[in-house]
């Protein structure tokens, strides 16, 4: 506990994003006022016109690198920031709009806009920790509201945040949901993504869909093989894994390898 | 050419408290504003260009990530639009389900814009976290109303952000009856809180302003339109969604990296709470019709400063249709509807917490999305913000530099401007020219 001394300045910032994962900072509405107690927001425009100058104690930094601005930006806040957290699958992994890392930037940017002369943009969309030193990440689409908590928590309380790296199968087991893969044949991310949502999809009837990205030591591609047996074209096993975490390193194997085979027998 | 020592340079770097990022430059000349541009650098993250190639199926969960604030918005006119494309209606219990989810995210967004973003402008405070410090009890009873509104959102959806239930044909997993009906005394509990929440809103000071709008919104036989609708206008619009494009045009300006939109021959229009109130409050329910009868000022209402007061009579709204709906769902045979996948093309277009959201897709005979677009509200409503400030930025310009952007700032954030969306928002110039001598 503090002795009385100044609260930690808190910042948060959004680089390329839809803004969900802040507001999970918002939507933490019975801890939010309690927070602000305890800590000093100092930089939160979502939330507020009042800016406090840095340094700052804690950033949480949302969404990718996607612009030459951005990539200043980021830069700037690495340095004024003491420990700086990743929030979301965007600024872990690139997120969703890590597609285009995928194709060639210019072909998008002609479907979108008549103009494209207008937009400036990076070709390659990149995760925080790509660009700048990260001290710890918080995975998800959107994050966890309770690991958020766990988060700020363990900041104020001087220990490490504890955040499982094991896979969502495990989370299946514990809260006792029989497994759709095998039980009904239902095709799931389950066994090569990283826990933290509490097992969600399953215990909806639905196979999990790697919100939380690649769980440590995971293995796409003998997942790909099942999901093969279960009927899914290699087509359908590229999309599966490129979805909002495309970009993080055993997906983008995944994706990549079941793209290069196309075509071409199994052995 | 003269420098006068009277020269102000107003100057912001963010505009807070909107989602997303932006600018406003206004270039005055003796009082009068000469040049005026809302600049979007909002990255771009071409949505419509990855969404080629992928199937069907995905298009709500992929779309929902273009907004964390109206994720269920996205999904649900992805939804409308690929059953229109599949000749697939979702009706009864599962339609019942989706009225609820949507009355969920906007009681979650609205209260959102209401008490954190918009209240403080009109109560002199930076934030609803230094607000809290006067108006504690306001501040936690939204709390707790949002919550409710995500709890609703998260009961149908599986969460409150991205919600994971929601598929094409209606839902992965529905809930029981019983389960339903739990929901009662905790939604006539929001309501007396969304009541308390809209009687001190209507209490706040309004600034004077009014335009002439063109106020676009859908239309529905019986409801308050959300789900589903016409298109209409308070100036003679009545068409079906799929001539979208035949009534509205989309261009490109070089200061933003959002596309922009017009009524065809005619301009800028605005879409969100005002509109809807003000063309379909005959069909708010009952408590929501009563509370508008309190407010002294007569429809139609012209000023955008009283958009927090459409938002507040649609949280009540919200309420009861949640109310109904536990009341009367029966848990329906199967979670969802499902047919043969057909190749064709498809809209879609349900009314979002800031207004109207368009989705138009055509896919192959196998399901693969041969093209996409999308048209989110916040994208319809920049023309009309930007004219807003034309004749809004005058009438301030004379204030104190502080004053005069914070009052410019509250007139964006009159329109709950979601930039995320939009990028497809808000750091403020205003520079004062010399006087020529």
């Amino acid at each position: 506990m503090a002795k009385g001394t100044r609260k930690p300045k808190l910042a948060v910032w959004k680089f390329t994003s839809c803004d969900g994962c802040q507001l999970t900072l918002l939507d933490l509405e019975e801890h939010l006022l309690a927070i602000a107690d305890r800590v000093d927001i100092a930089y939160f425009l979502e939330a507020s016109r009042a800016t406090v100058r840095g340094p700052y104690d804690i950033s949480l930094v949302e969404g990718s690198i996607s612009t030459p601005h951005e990539e200043e930006l980021i830069r700037k806040v690495r340095k004024q920031s003491r420990f700086l957290v990743a929030i979301g699958a965007c600024a872990t992994a690139g997120g969703i709009q890590a597609l285009r890392n995928f194709a060639h930037v210019r072909d998008f940017i002609q479907l979108v806009y008549a103009h494209p002369e207008y937009i400036r943009t990076l070709a390659q969309v990149r995760p925080i920790a790509d660009v700048v030193p990260v001290d710890f990440e918080l995975r998800g689409c959107p994050i966890s509201r309770e690991q958020l908590l766990e988060l700020l928590s363990a900041y104020l309380h001087g220990r490490r945040p504890r955040i499982p790296r094991h896979s969502v199968c495990m989370e299946c087991k514990r809260r006792g949901t029989v497994c759709i893969m095998v039980a009904r044949g239902v095709p799931c991310l389950g066994p090569v993504t990283q826990a933290g949502c509490n097992a969600l999809c399953p215990s909806y009837a639905r196979g999990c869909f790697g919100c939380f990205g690649p769980m440590d030591s995971a293995n796409p591609l003998s997942l790909g093989r099942r999901l093969e047996d279960l009927g899914l074209s290699r087509e359908d096993i590229v999309r599966v894994y490129r979805t909002f975490n495309a970009y993080a390193s055993a997906f983008r194997e995944g994706s990549e390898t079941y793209e290069q085979v196309r075509g071409h027998t199994r052995h | 050419m003269n420098r006068s020592e009277g020269t102000r340079v107003i100057k912001v770097d963010y505009l807070a408290r909107v989602e997303g990022e932006g600018a406003l430059y206004i270039r005055a000349r003796r009082g009068r504003v000469v040049d005026l541009r809302l600049e979007i650098f909002e990255p771009p993250r071409f949505f419509e260009a990855f969404l080629r190639g992928r199937h069907y199926t995905e298009a709500p969960d992929i779309t929902a990530r273009i907004c964390g604030i109206c994720p269920v918005a996205y999904q649900m006119s992805a939804c409308q639009a690929m059953e229109n494309i599949l000749g697939l209606s979702v009706t009864g219990p599962l339609r019942d389900l989706r009225r609820m989810l949507y009355a969920g995210e906007w009681i979650e967004s609205h209260v959102l814009h209401i008490a954190m973003l918009h209240a403080p402008d009109f109560l002199g405070y930076q934030s609803a976290l230094e607000m809290a410090g006067d108006y504690r009890e306001q501040v936690e009873l939204s709390l707790r109303l949002k919550r409710l509104g995500n709890d609703l959102v998260t009961f149908v959806g599986g969460r409150e952000i991205h919600p994971i239930n929601v598929r094409v044909g209606g839902f992965y997993s529905v809930p029981r009856t019983e389960e339903m009906r739990a929901w009662k005394p905790r939604l006539e509990q929001g309501l007396e809180w969304a009541v308390a929440l809209f009687r001190w809103v209507m209490g706040f000071d309004f600034p004077d302003f009014e335009q002439d709008y063109e106020f676009v919104a859908l239309r529905h036989a019986e409801e308050y339109a959300i789900l589903e609708g016409r298109l209409v206008s308070s100036k003679g619009i009545d068409v079906a969604i799929e001539d979208f494009d035949q009534v509205f045009e989309e261009y490109q300006v070089p200061h933003s990296n959002a596309l922009h939109l017009r009524v065809r021959e005619r301009g800028a229009y605005m879409v969100g709470p005002l509109a809807r109130l003000n063309l379909n409050h005959d069909r708010l329910t009952p408590l929501a019709r009563e509370l508008l009868q309190e407010v002294p000022h007569p429809l139609p209402w012209r000023n955008p400063f009283m958009s927090i007061l459409a938002r507040a009579i649609e949280v009540v709204h919200a309420l009861e249709v949640a109310l109904e709906v536990v009341e009367t769902y029966e848990t329906p045979e199967a979670p969802y509807r499902e047919v043969p996948v057909r190749a064709g093309t498809g809209h879609g277009c349900t009314e979002a917490p800031r207004g109207i959201l368009y989705h138009r897709y055509t896919i192959d005979g196998k399901g693969i999305i041969q093209d996409a677009r999308i048209v989110p509200p916040t994208t319809q409503n920049l023309h009309q913000m930007e004219q807003d400030l034309w004749q809004f930025a005058p009438q301030v310009l004379q204030l104190p530099k502080d004053r005069a952007t914070w009052l410019c700032e509250q007139a964006i954030r009159n329109y709950d401007p979601c930039i995320s969306c939009a990028t497809h928002f808000l750091k403020i110039h205003v520079e004062h020219e010399p006087d020529t001598a």
